[in-house]
């Protein structure tokens, strides 16, 4: 219990009339790379949105290295250590690489000028040293979604929840940035991810968990969850775990 | 534009504007470019949160109004030393600006809904200092006493019967440097922590929160911040007109000169409202002189043409003048390395 960095405890969400998250309960422990996996609208965003701050639950509690931070204000959340990033990216557009990295590092650091270097510092690790002085605006998809890493991380957060960041990139720049966030995490920081490539999932988690509809359906190591039977019928509909099963036998 | 460039052109530009009035004779002139730095003034003002902090008022005047009507009030009600209440009325304008900063970002109005709001807020202010009679003296407005002594034309903040010089120049150096305070604190808080959290919840204030900002208290400082240099240029105005009535310090147009100021020149930088203020002087003086040449009598054909320039600049220069001659000073940078590599 004592190394559980993070604890998401029956956490509901009603909106309306709709229940986008349903009494979901996770927790991440020091030091571990978690997956949140989930089909298209499973209330994934939402979750990070509540951990983080932005929404306060309709029910239930989050607690963060033994704190309840429930009713906390984003940025207070973010001065606690737990940063997140955003799906859509948010870059500042009319700023450089450099000083976007630095707003973040300025969440520890008060001088601008010890602000600038640590932002080039983390520009480094995640592979923008030579993107510093170039306009957040004419950043490519990919470059956005590294910068929105590096924003994050130059806040010196001790877990960091990172929204979708490999959406819209090509093999390539997902192998590179799977190593990154093993960097990351080797340096001791704690990953909470939410993500739709599964080679990612596979081969950067420790364990993940499944939502559907709102509900966590499965948790478990990677391997473990991509052969459970409500899993599969999650994403690819009623009846499909057991079809796939016999169109196996039939195949062997 | 390196650091040093920036730094010299800012010494040349002060130093050129200290000797303006003692090099241009013509009283005419001089009175230009006074009126030109006041509304320099106002324009940082208003840019510090609209340029700078994305937090677009439309009713600023409501804080040079009430710097005016403090300076002159409690030297005409209570007989103060205008260089006591000076502070006052820095001091509670920012009270009036917490309080109207407190109503708008606590509820999170932000774009439109924000500048309706000071907008009615200035409108208020703008009814009750006509009502409250027995305070603010009415639609009357106040007029201060005149000090007709030379000898105290310093500790009363007056020069209409001071020295030859003090006379001439006073206001003149007085508006210039509050303009130079003013600019200087502008661009130090623009390379501050506060100034980089500013822009960040201009630029995205989820993105801000989310990197640990706290949008709300940084809002509040910055229109304080605001709120305080329009006062100086409210106490400025009374002390060389000794005159405000509602309609001077609370009308639209004090608001409307505030925010026109850097949104030609340049939201966001330094020199932008002050660049915007002498261009919209600069053309405003030229459109009536060419209309007076041409027409002879005209009132008013001068405003046409100077609301076509309007939108010639804010339809082509998104990013003002500023934007306009850092572009120019780029590519000229670029040419002459390449001449010089040509020669090479």
């Amino acid at each position: 219990m004592s190394n559980r960095l993070l604890n998401v405890q029956e956490v509901s969400m009603r909106f309306g009339g709709l229940l986008a998250v349903s009494s979901a309960s996770l927790h991440v422990n020091e030091g571990e790379i978690v997956s949140l996996i989930g089909p298209n609208g499973a209330g994934k965003t939402t979750l990070f949105s509540i951990i983080s701050g932005f929404l306060k639950p309709t029910q239930g509690s989050v607690h963060f290295g033994g704190e309840r931070i429930t009713d906390l204000a984003p940025h207070s959340i973010c001065q606690a250590g737990l940063v997140r990033t955003f799906q859509v990216v948010k870059p500042f557009v009319n700023l450089s690489v450099q000083e976007n990295i630095a707003v973040g590092a300025h969440t520890r650091i008060s001088k601008r000028k010890d602000a600038h270097d640590k932002a080039a510092e983390v520009a480094e690790r995640v592979g923008m040293g030579a993107m510093l002085e170039q306009s957040a605006g004419g950043l490519t998809v990919a470059g956005r979604k590294r910068l929105e890493l590096a924003r994050a991380l130059a806040t010196d957060p001790k877990i960091l929840l990172l929204d979708e960041v490999m959406a819209g990139l090509n093999a390539t720049e997902i192998t590179e940035i799977v190593e990154v966030i093993r960097t990351i995490r080797d340096s001791g920081v704690t990953v909470l991810l939410i993500e739709h490539v599964m080679q990612a999932v596979m081969s950067l988690s420790d364990r993940a968990y499944v939502l559907n509809n709102g509900a966590i359906i499965a948790n478990g190591t990677p391997q473990e969850i991509t052969s459970m039977p409500e899993v599969i019928e999650a994403y690819l509909g009623q009846g499909a775990a057991s079809r796939i099963a016999s169109a196996g036998g039939k195949h062997a | 534009m390196s650091r040093n460039t920036r730094i010299t052109g800012w010494c040349l530009l002060a130093v050129l504007l200290t000797l303006y009035p003692l090099l241009v004779t013509k009283g005419h002139w001089v009175e230009f470019v006074e009126l030109t730095l006041f509304v320099a003034v106002l324009g940082q003002g208003w840019n510090i949160l609209g340029g700078y902090g994305g937090q677009f008022s439309f009713g600023h005047a409501l804080f040079f109004g009430t710097g005016a009507y403090l300076q002159a009030l409690l030297q005409f009600k209570l007989g103060w030393n205008p260089w006591l209440t000076m502070w006052l009325a820095i001091g509670g304008t920012m009270l009036a600006a917490s309080i109207v900063g407190f109503l708008s970002f606590r509820y999170g109005l932000r774009g439109s809904y924000f500048a309706l709001i000071t907008l009615a807020f200035a409108e208020a202010f703008h009814v009750l200092s006509r009502s409250l009679i027995s305070i603010t003296e009415g639609g009357r407005g106040v007029q201060l006493t005149l000090n007709l002594d030379p000898d105290l034309a310093l500790s009363t903040f007056q020069f209409t019967f001071a020295g030859d010089f003090l006379k001439r120049y006073g206001f003149y150096y007085t508006i210039l440097v509050i303009l130079l305070v003013c600019y200087a604190l502008t661009w130090w808080m623009e390379r501050s922590r506060f100034g980089a959290q500013l822009i960040a919840v201009r630029e995205n204030e989820d993105a801000a929160e989310a990197l640990g900002i706290n949008a709300f208290k940084v809002k509040m400082k910055a229109i304080c911040f605001s709120a305080g240099i329009m006062a100086i240029g409210g106490v400025y105005y009374v002390q060389k007109f000794l005159f405000v009535d509602p309609g001077l310090a609370f009308g639209p147009s004090k608001s409307v000169e505030a925010l026109v100021a850097p949104i030609i020149g340049g939201l966001g930088t330094v020199l932008g409202p002050l660049i915007g203020s002498f261009f919209v002087h600069g053309v405003g003086e030229l459109a009536k002189g060419a209309i007076e040449l041409v027409w002879e009598d005209r009132p008013g054909l001068d405003l046409v043409f100077f609301g076509v320039i309007l939108i010639l600049v804010l339809a082509f220069l998104p990013k003002g003048l500023v934007g306009l001659i850092e572009t120019a000073w780029i590519r000229i940078n670029a040419l002459l390395a390449e001449r010089k590599r040509g020669k090479g």
